[in-house]
């Protein structure tokens, strides 16, 4: 490819336009993204420009006031519920990805290292739980969890209980458990190719050199698949900390996230721009989480490799 | 497995798989099995076998056109986000592009942002434009969300590929046109049917943009979503979620086989 760019000086400004378009990688490859670019610039740049002007409107019944106020982000301030529930909502979704990882760890480790044949028929035993509808596998969770759900009339027929639980549903641990158990498969797939990628004459050298199996997998095995790890806490904890299907199916009054808040801000509460406000606000602070923690992984990886 | 496992450690791992196996799969379990119980409400002691729910299912129009809804936009959204992922995928796996990760990151977004914020955004947009909503938008929105999925699918596909098989087709006389559908196709052809099937898969079960950008076209998740409050339409709604599950069983078996067959034809042609 370098050769043809450099090869005929050209003279003419007609064809060297021409010529240019042919011959320069970056113009040709721009010319085939464009398509892409420009859907993503009108579907995504376009929405959350508007996003953040509307923020700064007011509601005014069914219409805006369209001029410059600071008044949204006054009141998310002043009313301590909303910065509650969106710090309750990052510490839930925390938690489930915390839970969500580690539990998914061992599963992909030993996927990985432990199985030598067949290791799609694993992969895709994990996901077959997957492919039932989302909503339907939050349902689910209301099945094992409810007054006369799986639960519940285990423990009434093994003569543990004599009156159901109560306080197994509607609550903040309902959601998390749902949470952690939805996005399982995708906690354990970047895990499982991280790990996949490891060249184990790496383990071996650091067997031989005398390490334990311990030693080896602190200083070898877990920094190597540390970016899978990284996927795989940014794939869990994004979409659940925006997460309003689950809360309101399982989570009940305390179980209430800041999707539920944006939700309704769009929806009964009608105020857009309040809603428009705190979406920025989440927005923000996710973003800030996910630095920190981008920021505190790298720093163990330096610190232990 | 490994063979010299000393006897004082039997294998956890198997274990932990089992359980964890049991955990992920369990919930998933009651699902069917309360489509096929003739009981109407949703909970134990279970009453006796019936089929009536999936006749129900058949015999209820506005759910099976929800289903035909989102068959539909599925479709669209899967040819129309493997375009946008095709070239977006083309472009970058073969040019030496300025400023590529910044355009990686772009189209990346859409998976790193809730998606109750990117529905609100469009939705926003969209009403301000005064467009109605429709299954139209939802489909666009869907396909912004399936692009990044169709792009990545893709571009580790085309990763391996020679660019000097497409250079020797053009310096034998093949026309762009001709070099894409003779020498590029087929060899990205695997990686355009997973990424249909991805992106198909991602617009079928999406509710929350859908539920945003829809106006009273359902499609099958926010039928799903208005059933589960009525609990007498709910068996019929386990019925049709255990149906679509044993398609797809069936889909992604085919799928597998299809591309076994493929590694052989491969492998026995020399390829």
């Amino acid at each position: 490819m370098k050769t043809s760019s450099t090869t005929a000086p050209h003279h003419n400004s007609g064809i060297s336009l021409a010529r240019l378009f042919q011959t320069s990688e970056a113009v040709r490859g721009y010319t085939l993204l464009s398509p892409t670019l420009l859907a993503l610039l009108l579907g995504l740049a376009m929405p959350l420009a508007v996003l953040f002007t509307l923020s700064f409107w007011i509601q005014d019944y069914l219409d805006f006031i369209r001029t410059f106020s600071l008044k949204n982000y006054i009141d998310f301030f002043q009313k301590p519920i909303y910065g509650k529930i969106l710090i309750k909502s990052i510490r839930m979704s925390g938690l489930v990805t915390l839970a969500t990882v580690l539990l998914a760890y061992p599963m992909a480790y030993f996927i990985a290292f432990r199985i030598q044949h067949n290791k799609l028929i694993w992969l895709i035993l994990i996901t077959v739980p997957f492919w039932t509808s989302y909503l339907l596998r939050v349902f689910a969770w209301k099945l094992m969890l409810g007054y006369n759900g799986v639960i519940n009339s285990g423990l009434k027929t093994l003569g543990f209980i004599s009156e159901p639980l109560e306080f197994l549903l509607y609550n903040p641990a309902a959601v998390m458990i749902t949470l952690a158990h939805a996005w399982a498969a995708f906690a354990i797939l970047p895990i499982y190719v991280s790990l996949e990628k490891i060249d184990r004459s790496l383990l071996e050298a650091a067997r031989d050199l005398g390490e334990n199996a311990f030693i080896t997998f602190v200083r070898v095995t877990l920094p190597l698949s540390l970016p899978g790890v990284i996927a795989a806490s940014l794939l869990v904890f994004i979409p659940t900390v925006g997460d309003y299907v689950t809360p309101s199916l399982v989570g009940g009054p305390s179980g209430i996230m800041i999707g539920n808040i944006i939700q309704s801000m769009f929806g009964k509460a009608l105020n857009w721009p309040l809603g428009a406000a705190i979406s920025v606000i989440s927005m923000l602070t996710v973003a800030l989480m996910i630095s920190l923690f981008l920021w505190g992984t790298q720093s163990f990886r330096r610190k232990v490799a | 497995m490994n063979d010299q496992r000393p006897w004082w450690r039997p294998d956890g791992f198997l274990l932990y798989a089992i359980i964890y196996l049991t955990f992920i799969y369990l919930p998933v379990l009651f699902l069917p099995l309360f489509s096929f119980n003739s009981s109407k409400y949703i909970a134990f002691p279970l009453k006796s076998f019936t089929l009536k729910w999936y006749h129900q299912m058949v015999n209820s129009p506005s759910m099976l056109e929800a289903l035909l809804n989102s068959v539909k936009v599925g479709l669209i959204v899967a040819i129309v986000s493997t375009i946008l992922g095709l070239l977006a995928a083309k472009a970058l796996t073969r040019y030496r592009l300025p400023g590529r990760g910044s355009v990686i990151s772009f189209i990346m977004i859409p998976l790193v942002i809730p998606e109750i914020i990117l529905a609100i955004s469009l939705l926003i947009l969209i009403s301000q434009l005064d467009i109605p909503l429709s299954l139209w938008t939802v489909g666009f929105s869907h396909s912004l969300l399936c692009t990044p999925f169709a792009m990545l699918v893709l571009i580790s596909r085309m990763e391996g590929f020679d660019n000097s098989l497409e250079e020797a087709a053009l310096d034998l006389g093949e026309n762009g046109w001709m070099t894409f559908w003779r020498v590029t196709f087929p060899i990205v052809l695997p990686g355009i049917v997973a990424s249909l099937l991805l992106t198909f898969t991602i617009s079928f079960d999406e509710f929350v943009l859908a539920f945003f950008l829809s106006s009273t076209d359902a499609t099958l998740p926010i039928y799903i979503w208005s059933s589960l409050r009525f609990p007498t339409k709910i068996p019929a709604v386990l019925a049709l979620g255990s149906s679509i599950f044993v398609i797809s069983f069936f889909v992604v078996s085919f799928a597998e086989w299809l591309r076994r067959r493929g590694i052989k034809l491969e492998s026995t042609s020399g390829i």
